[in-house]
Order: structure tokens, then C-alpha cells, then sequence
């Protein structure tokens, strides 16, 4: 782990531990910082978030046996959340595309990761909705990789494009942005508490002036009120 | 006053177009070959340099999860591109604060990480080239290391450090910033910024002792070395002749003398001020710290109070504990170390202080938040206090205060422009131009809301705004030192 000497919290910052693991909850879970930050770009990225959190658990379905209740409840939302994840995805791309200042700091790498994703997630949503797949051949080939037998993959384009780049994904995810994940819990302006210096102790009153009455240390000649 | 385009003030800051390259002709005036090797750094461009900046680049991404952990998370998603008063105050998108760190982050990625080894035209890497050295050198001193952008981000990365980063990777290849650099020569060898020796300082506070007693018949004390004193004040060396420091310095003074706490200046750390922040160099900072350290403990002091400066309350707060801490020797009643603001808001709160606030009744008082002391430290025992404790201060000594539009003041407060190591006359364009977002809001409290004073408890905001207030077209004396609206309602001699 590489050392992080200095204390550099964003002030203010929490005094306890407690309060700093509130502090980072409030990042992952609302995206507080962003929130403040730009209202646009925290609507475009916190639906897609979401909406790939509730797709996410929607896939549990190829690996629990059985399927159990709650998952049942989810399938709604996890199906017709793809449509906001499409939307999200379109809404970072043209803001990426049509705000200069995003625009400029913009990579190559950033534009292919958004095509990544919504090629990703129109496939997903594509078979879902327009052209089903077999997804209880499919069921059927997850739970062999995970008895680690190869068991045959129902052969469509849409599937095979779908595996194939969520694979893709998974495999570049070390090396890309994706790893902004990790990066907020390690970040120090969030996770240090704010406690560098010596508090007072005691009285528990931070500032509690002169701690006794002393006659001034110069001992000057005292005149009334003149200013 | 310098031939600038003076941005003009509006009701608000518009987000300015992109003028690429608008600020690529600003550079500070480079450090002679004394001005390095005073602190040991090589005099002038090394033959070898691109590999002794790319080693030195990763030696502090391995010493700095800070800075690693920065370089690596950004997802460019551009919540920090309008935060930056310089890009405001200049449309020039290198000082949109992702884009500055893009300058380090490429050749980061080019020489430090898989893909951009193999891809670099994928991720934005970039070679180390001539043409980007000159890049860091221009855009890095454009940085007041403020922070603001830090608040905004969703994964914190800070700028400040990148540019510190940066900055530390310039001088260890023998390009570094006169203005700095010098500085922190004059500390090591006569103890304070402006190369003011003892003698002069004696003479400096004597002829303070001398202005008090004229103007308000007692004798008000500004000693110097006294062993045994309770309070070691610790101030920045602009509060002994600078306006409107000085008034700040009388006003710490009159707070002593009228509680009777015994205190001391001392003329080996007769300077609160860390430029070794400024140029992102750890051992230099330690070295202008342990100068407190060692002083406090040959003064046999019980307690370390440090004056109104935003980034020696940063260095004081946050860093002394890891350079030169624990602060055990000194009282445990008291906080280690003790902002003079905390120490005046509690002699207030009891009472011991007579206060005439009649005094300032010719002013409306308004406050700017310093950024070190906004972002990166804390006032009193609960987060913010920073915020509440020289506001609680100024109502205390002021009858008419306001606040300036709550986007620009407390955590999300605009830098004065000045900050970071860039107080310095080849960058007055610069300094121009960043201080629009701050003095667009003073603009507005003085228009609606009758405001006469900025007070401020930091040497370089009132340095920084006494120079450009001018330039829009506002009196330079509107900035005013905490302190001296505290002095200033003071009535000594006037003990309960």
C-alpha cells in the first residue's frame, strides 16, 4: 500500500471514523461531491448507474437456483431499467460530444468505453425485448461454467455479441477508468479523518482563552478607555 | 498598474468559451542557479533530464497514495472544468483543473501504465518532450493550489497535489520558480520571506510599540525572544510591514496585552509562512517547520499560536503533526497549535475582552474565506468551525456584516488569485484575471448591500487583493486584517 503521510482531508471533514465512513457512503450511494458539482452530469451518471445496478441483479437469474423471491419482485425493474440505461448512456455521450469543455478533456479511450457499454446494453435490452433469446439454454451453459463443465452456449449474433464484449469489458476493466470504482475509497481529501492536530484536552472547551487570571506579563501602566 | 485586458464585472461569472493556448505565453521568471542550489536543487536544465523527471515522477506516485490514486481514478467526467477561477477569469482550457492534471497525467500513463506504454493514442499518454516540460512550467504556476476543484469531484482528486507533484519534478531537473525558491533561501538563512534579521525586526516591533502608545497612550508590548513567555506567536513575515497586515499584527498584540497572556515572537521563526508547500517539496517543508519546533522548545513555551495566514495554518493544522509532531511538550489545556481567531473568539465568549464595537460603525465588514484555512483546516471542536469561528470574531467587533453569495464563500470559496507560490509580479496577469469570480461577489455585496470592507486572515488574499482591486476599478483599501477590526474596538486598559 502505498504511504499517505500528509493529511489532506477535504474540510470539513468528519472527526470520527464513523463519520468518514458516512462520508464515503454519501459519495458511493449519492454521488454527494458530483451532486454539487454538476447537476447534469450527476443526472446522466447516477441513472446509469442505478439502472446497471438493477440489470445486474436482473442476471442473478442465470445463477441462483432457484430463482428466489425477491428476484421475482426485481424482474420489472431490472428489465425496463435497460431503457434508462440506454437513455443515461446516450445523455453522457452528447454531453461528451456537445459540451466544449468536456469535449477537450476527452480520449479516445472515454468515447470507446460509452460505444463499449451501449453495444453492450442495446444487445442486452434487443433480446430481452425484441428478439428472445434462449435464455434457459443460456441458464443452462452459466450453471455448467459454474459446476466447471463447458456445457453448449445457444449460438444467436445478439448473444454472442453480448458475451463476447461484456468478456471484453471485464478484461480491460483492470486497466481502464473503471477502476475509479476502488479509487474513491482510497482517496485520502475523502477518507481521512480530520484529526492531525492535539485537541485540548479537559475543560473539552477547544478555546477557553487564558486558563488564569494573570496580570499583563509587561505589567504596563493601565489608562482608562483611551483609545 | 500593468497594460491588462481587465475582465469586466457582471452579475455573475459566465462559464468563459475555450481560447486555447490564451495563457501559454504566462511564465514566472525562472530561479538563477543560487536561488537552487540554496535548497539543492540543480542551477540550471540537467543534460539527462527527461530520465531524472520521469524516475522522479514515479518516486512520488510510490512515496504519495494521494497522488497515485489521482492520476489513476479520473473518469474525465468534467464536474471540475468550471470550478477553477483561472480558467474563469481566462477561458484558457489547460486551466480547466482536469486538463492541468492531464498534463502530468499522460506522461504518467506513457511511462507508468500497461496501456499507455502500448496504446498511448488511446488514453491520452503522452511522451515527455521539451514542448511539455514548458507545458508544466507555464500551466503549473498557474495553479494556486486552492483546492476548490477537490470539492466538486466525485472521487476528491486534488489538484494541488498533482501541481505540487509537478512543481517538485521541475526543480529536481534544475527548472524552478524564482519566486518561491528564493523565498525559501532567505528562510533558511536569516529565518523569515523577507530576509529580515534580527536587528531590523527588533526595530520593526519597537517602532510598532512606539505607533500604539501614540495612538492610544498605553504601552502595548511586541516582544521578541522572551524565555518563558506562554504564547509563541508564529506569523507571517508580512505582518511587520505590509498594510493591512500590520493593523492585523497590533490587533494580535492588544488581544494579549488585554488578557494578559505573556507571549513572544521569535527572531529564528519569525515567519509562519511554508513556501516548501507551495513547491510540493516534503523535506524542504519539514526543514521550515522544525524552525517552530526548535524555537518553541529554546523559548520553553507552553503554547503555539499561529497569525492570520491561509496556507502556514494549512502547513501549522494539518501538517505539523507528520513534520515535526507531536506537540507534546506544550499544554494539553490548550489546542496544539492554536489559531489566534480560536484564541480571540474565546477570551470574547468570556468576557475578557472589553469591546467598543462603535469602533467600526463606518463599516459594512464582509468576509473571504481563505482557501487553506476553508479546505484544509478546522477552527474550534466541530467541523466548519473554520467557517463560524472568524465570522463569530468579526460580529463580535462589528456591528454591519454580511456575507458574500454562499457559492463563493466556506468550502466553495474563491481563491483571492494569488495563492499557491504566484504572488509575484511576472505573473500579475495571471493574478489579474483569477481574481474575477472572488471580486465579481464582493462586487455584488458592495452594489446591494452598501459593503465598505473585506476582511481576510490571510497575508497573501490581503497582499493579492490590495494590488488588484484597483484594476476593477474598487479601493485598495477595502481589504482589512481581522485583527485590526479587533484592535480597533478594543478598550484597553479597561479591565474588569
Amino acid at each position: 500500500m502505498t504511504p499517505a503521510p500528509l493529511r489532506i482531508p477535504t474540510m470539513p471533514a468528519p472527526r470520527t471514523r464513523s463519520g468518514v465512513a458516512v462520508r464515503l457512503g454519501r459519495e458511493v450511494v449519492l454521488f454527494a461531491s458530483l451532486f454539487r458539482g454538476d447537476k447534469w452530469a450527476w443526472i446522466w451518471s447516477y441513472l446509469f448507474h442505478v439502472s446497471l445496478l438493477l440489470v445486474l441483479i436482473q442476471h442473478l437469474r442465470y445463477v441462483l437456483v432457484p430463482v428466489p423471491q425477491w428476484l421475482v419482485l426485481e424482474s420489472p425493474f431490472g428489465s425496463y431499467a435497460a431503457f434508462v440505461l440506454l437513455i443515461s448512456l446516450a445523455g453522457l455521450l452528447g454531453r461528451r460530444l456537445m459540451i466544449a469543455r468536456v469535449r477537450f478533456v476527452t480520449a479516445p479511450s472515454d468515447y470507446l468505453m460509452l460505444a463499449l457499454l451501449l453495444v453492450i446494453a442495446s444487445t442486452g435490452a434487443l433480446m430481452r425485448f425484441v428478439d428472445r433469446a434462449n435464455i434457459v439454454g443460456f441458464k443452462a451453459f452459466i450453471q455448467g461454467l459454474m459446476a466447471l463443465q463447458l456445457k453448449p452456449l445457444p449460438l444467436s449474433p445478439l448473444i454472442l455479441v453480448h458475451v463476447a464484449s461484456v468478456a471484453g469489458l471485464m478484461v480491460i476493466f483492470p486497466f481502464s477508468k473503471l477502476m475509479h470504482a476502488p479509487g474513491v475509497f482510497f482517496s485520502p481529501t475523502r477518507n481521512q479523518v480530520d484529526s492531525s492536530r492535539l485537541e485540548a484536552q479537559g475543560a473539552g472547551d477547544v478555546t477557553v482563552g487564558d486558563a488564569e487570571e494573570r496580570p499583563p506579563a509587561h505589567a504596563p501602566a493601565m489608562r482608562e478607555g483611551v483609545r | 498598474m500593468s497594460d491588462i485586458e481587465v475582465p469586466v464585472l457582471q452579475d455573475y461569472v459566465p462559464t468563459p468559451e475555450l481560447h486555447p493556448g490564451a495563457m501559454s505565453h504566462l511564465k514566472p521568471f525562472k530561479a538563477s542557479p543560487e536561488h537552487q542550489a540554496a535548497l539543492g536543487f540543480p542551477g540550471t536544465l540537467v543534460d539527462d533530464w527527461k530520465e531524472v523527471a520521469i524516475r522522479r515522477l514515479g518516486e512520488l506516485v510510490d512515496g504519495s497514495r494521494a497522488l497515485r490514486v489521482y492520476l489513476d481514478s479520473c473518469v474525465k467526467c468534467g464536474a471540475c472544468t468550471d470550478k477553477c477561477h483561472y480558467f474563469l477569469g481566462t477561458g484558457d482550457p489547460r486551466n480547466m483543473p482536469v486538463a492541468r492534471q492531464d498534463l502530468l497525467r499522460g506522461v504518467y500513463r506513457r511511462y507508468y501504465t500497461w496501456v499507455g506504454r502500448y496504446l498511448p493514442w488511446l488514453v491520452g499518454a503522452t511522451d515527455l518532450t521539451e514542448e511539455v516540460l514548458n507545458f508544466w512550467y507555464s500551466y503549473y504556476h498557474q495553479c494556486s493550489q486552492c483546492r476548490r476543484c477537490s470539492v466538486f469531484c466525485p472521487f476528491g482528486i486534488d489538484t494541488a497535489e498533482v501541481s505540487m507533484a509537478a512543481r517538485e519534478i521541475l526543480d529536481s531537473v534544475g527548472v524552478g520558480q524564482k519566486y518561491c525558491n528564493e523565498i525559501l533561501g532567505k528562510v533558511h538563512k536569516i529565518g523569515n520571506n523577507l530576509g529580515l534579521p534580527e536587528p531590523a525586526l527588533r526595530n520593526t516591533v519597537e517602532g510598532l510599540e512606539e505607533d500604539v502608545k501614540e495612538a492610544t497612550g498605553v504601552d502595548v508590548r511586541f516582544p521578541v525572544d522572551v524565555v518563558g513567555a506562554e504564547v509563541l506567536l508564529i506569523t507571517p513575515s508580512a505582518d511587520f510591514f505590509a498594510e493591512p497586515h500590520i493593523d492585523g499584527l497590533i490587533g494580535y498584540a492588544k488581544v494579549f496585552h488585554q488578557a494578559g497572556i505573556s507571549w513572544t515572537l521569535s527572531s529564528q521563526a519569525s515567519e509562519a509562512a511554508n513556501f516548501a508547500m507551495f513547491i510540493g517539496s516534503r523535506e524542504q517543508m519539514q526543514k521550515v517547520a522544525q524552525r517552530v519546533r526548535d524555537a518553541a522548545l529554546a523559548l520553553k513555551v507552553k503554547r503555539i499560536v499561529v497569525g492570520e495566514c491561509g496556507h502556514a495554518w494549512r502547513v501549522a493544522y494539518a501538517f505539523w503533526g507528520t513534520l515535526i509532531g507531536p506537540l507534546d511538550f506544550l499544554d494539553p489545556r490548550y489546542p496544539r497549535p492554536q489559531h489566534i481567531c480560536e484564541v480571540t473568539e474565546g477570551l470574547i465568549a468570556r468576557g475578557a475582552l472589553k469591546l467598543d464595537m462603535s469602533a467600526n460603525d463606518d463599516k459594512v465588514v464582509t468576509f473571504h474565506d481563505s482557501c487553506n484555512v476553508a479546505r484544509a483546516t478546522r477552527m474550534g471542536d466541530r467541523p466548519g468551525g473554520q467557517f463560524t469561528v472568524p465570522r463569530s470574531v468579526i460580529r463580535s467587533v462589528c456591528a454591519h456584516y454580511v456575507d458574500m453569495d454562499p457559492a463563493t464563500i466556506g468550502d466553495r470559496t474563491f481563491c483571492c488569485g494569488g495563492g499557491g507560490g504566484l504572488l509575484t509580479d511576472d505573473l500579475i496577469e495571471l493574478r489579474v484575471k483569477g481574481a474575477l469570480p472572488r471580486l465579481q461577489a464582493l462586487n455584488a455585496v458592495v452594489e446591494d448591500k452598501k459593503v465598505t470592507h473585506m476582511a481576510a486572515i490571510c497575508a497573501i488574499c490581503k497582499t493579492q487583493f490590495s494590488k488588484v482591486l484597483p484594476y476593477y476599478g474598487l479601493p485598495r483599501e477595502m481589504v482589512v486584517s481581522v485583527h485590526q477590526l479587533v484592535g480597533d474596538a478594543i478598550v484597553l486598559g479597561a479591565k474588569e
